[in-house]
């Protein structure tokens, strides 16, 4: 087999793995997990102003 | 309270104060090499001519400028993405320190002369040394803080900053490869040759574009614009499927800046294809970014800070439109070594990266010293427009003079000979480069008002760290 046969085979195994990955972002198995990632700056109080309430939960959490 | 753990928030305060500052510096040193084209007689010394100073404006620009950005808002990100500290914060404080010094070397080496000629990559070998020794720890850094991170899920945000890290450590190791002359000397000679030296610098020089000044920044994009809109990525799925589809395919379109060159034919074919297919992944980037804003854009006409951010979107959208098209053969064949090209990367230099990047220090400096704003909301809305007026006088007038241009030099008369000389589409293209002058002078006002606004907002306040928060219910 001539090296270059071996640099086709990679690049359609690379193509493969993008479908696999493309197939795999639109499954129904992926939703959930992507929502909640989704929210994760959303649901993350970074302003100063709200300090006093972050500090209470900060203590609550422990 | 003293226990609380908080972020580091003075590594990010500090990249990010030097982002304003370095965007001055660089911006600057453009708007004089744009008016040395105008009038030559500018060029006063060796150390300020402009082939002197046309590198640092670009190395300040997107290294110092751009760099500090990204350091900056990936430091910030991936702690509060991540709820966690960051890893190892004696690294993070010496890759503060160590790109620094990166700069202030640059902005030494290269007006005495020092250069490796490589575009984008001219420094000479030990300051390359450096540069790989603080990009390793920044990745030690930023890895070391996913690693222990509080949340199952890596925010893709953090998978845009990650890939940005790793690919610009492999483009910048391998590109840099040379062979010093002696190890007393700055000189050195690329690793490679020929044709094949042209091919690895161009690997990186697109790659350099693809994924320090796209990915990056995109990773900037998935966090900013979500916040500032207050409402979620328009769709997870997409920001998957477009990240993986840029990763796969940036790495092969190099060759188009080699197009009607000794690179084979076949080489500068694939690099076209691939060019054209990256009109997809770009664009499913920025409708992602745009569409976050669906039912709230009504926010747009009174917060400036979203202005910038997607305003950046559409530059971003305009120049990865216009960059596929001008890696198409024949309209390369007019547009290459011309101003158009100039043009199109101050497109996405000027509206798409420093844009984005603007909008996002913005949101960050205040949360930086305990403050919900920045000083002046009016100056952040003045600045946006002045920048705005400035890049289109900019990418207007490259248009025209590098079609122009290109359009000179391809003429012929019947006879074979060439319509005009070289010097006539100089003479052609000086009033273009008069406005392409008034419109980077424009842009670096607009940074200068954004450092009045710095200084008001930081003025007696003092530097802020905040507490770690324990991420909320469903994330734990």
């Amino acid at each position: 087999m001539d090296i270059n046969d071996l640099r086709s085979l990679i690049t359609v195994l690379a193509f493969l793995c993008f479908l696999g990955i493309v197939v795999w972002a639109y499954s129904k198995h992926a939703k959930a997990g992507f929502d909640e990632a989704a929210r994760l700056p959303l649901s993350d109080d970074d302003l100063p102003a709200s300090r006093g309430r972050q500090d209470q939960e900060g203590k609550a959490n422990g | 309270m003293q226990s609380q753990a908080t972020y580091n928030y003075k590594v990010v305060r500090q990249f990010s104060i030097m982002t304003v500052v370095w965007g001055i510096v660089g911006m600057l040193v453009g708007v004089i090499a744009a008016a040395q084209l105008v009038w030559p007689e500018l060029n006063v010394h060796e150390f300020l001519h402009f082939g002197r100073l046309r590198p640092l404006h670009t190395n300040a620009v997107i290294f110092a400028f751009g760099g500090c950005a990204l350091f900056a808002t990936s430091y910030y990100v991936v702690q509060r993405t991540c709820h966690t500290r960051l890893f190892a914060p004696g690294l993070a404080a010496f890759t503060f320190w160590g790109w620094q010094l990166v700069i202030v070397l640059a902005a030494i080496t290269l007006p005495l002369g020092y250069t490796t000629s490589k575009e984008y990559a001219e420094l000479e070998w030990p300051i390359d040394i450096l540069i790989a020794v603080v990009w390793v720890s920044y990745a030690i850094v930023f890895f070391g803080t996913i690693a222990k991170r509080k949340v199952s899920h890596i925010y893709v945000a953090n998978w845009f900053f990650g890939g940005f890290i790793l690919t610009v450590a492999l483009l910048h190791i391998v590109n840099s490869a040379a062979i010093p002359i002696s190890f007393t000397s700055m000189k050195s000679y690329s690793a490679y040759a020929g044709v094949q030296d042209a091919m690895v610098q161009w690997w990186y020089g697109h790659n350099a574009v693809g994924f320090f000044l796209t990915a990056g920044f995109l990773g900037m994009m998935y966090y900013f614009v979500p916040k500032q809109a207050d409402r979620p990525v328009y769709s997870y799925r997409l920001s998957v499927v477009h990240f993986w589809a840029l990763i796969f395919t940036y790495m092969w379109a190099g060759p188009h800046h080699l197009h009607y060159t000794a690179l084979p034919d076949w080489t500068q074919s694939v690099g076209m294809v691939f060019s054209l297919i990256l009109l997809a992944p770009s664009w499913g980037g920025m409708i992602n970014g745009v569409m976050t804003l669906s039912g709230a854009w009504h926010k747009l006409r009174t917060d400036p800070i979203l202005k910038f951010l997607i305003t950046a979107l559409s530059f971003y959208g305009m120049s990865t439109f216009e960059g596929p098209m001008m890696s198409i053969k024949t309209v390369n064949a007019l547009s290459h070594y011309t101003d158009w090209t100039v043009g199109h990367v101050h497109s996405g230099a000027l509206g798409w990266v420093a844009m984005i990047s603007i909008g996002s220090i913005y949101f960050l400096l205040p949360r930086m010293y305990g403050k919900t704003e920045m000083y002046s909301v009016k100056l952040i809305n003045a600045h946006f427009w002045i920048a705005t007026i400035g890049i289109v006088l900019y990418i207007a007038s490259m248009w025209i003079s590098g079609v122009m241009q290109g359009l000179m030099w391809r003429a012929t008369n019947a006879d074979g000979t060439l319509t005009y000389s070289f010097v006539e589409s100089v003479k052609a293209s000086y009033p273009f480069w008069t406005i392409r002058f008034v419109g980077g002078a424009l842009f670096l006002i607009g940074m200068l008002i954004m450092f009045y606004n710095m200084v008001k907002t930081i003025a007696g306040q003092k530097a802020y760290e905040a507490p770690v928060l324990t991420p909320a219910a469903a994330h734990a």
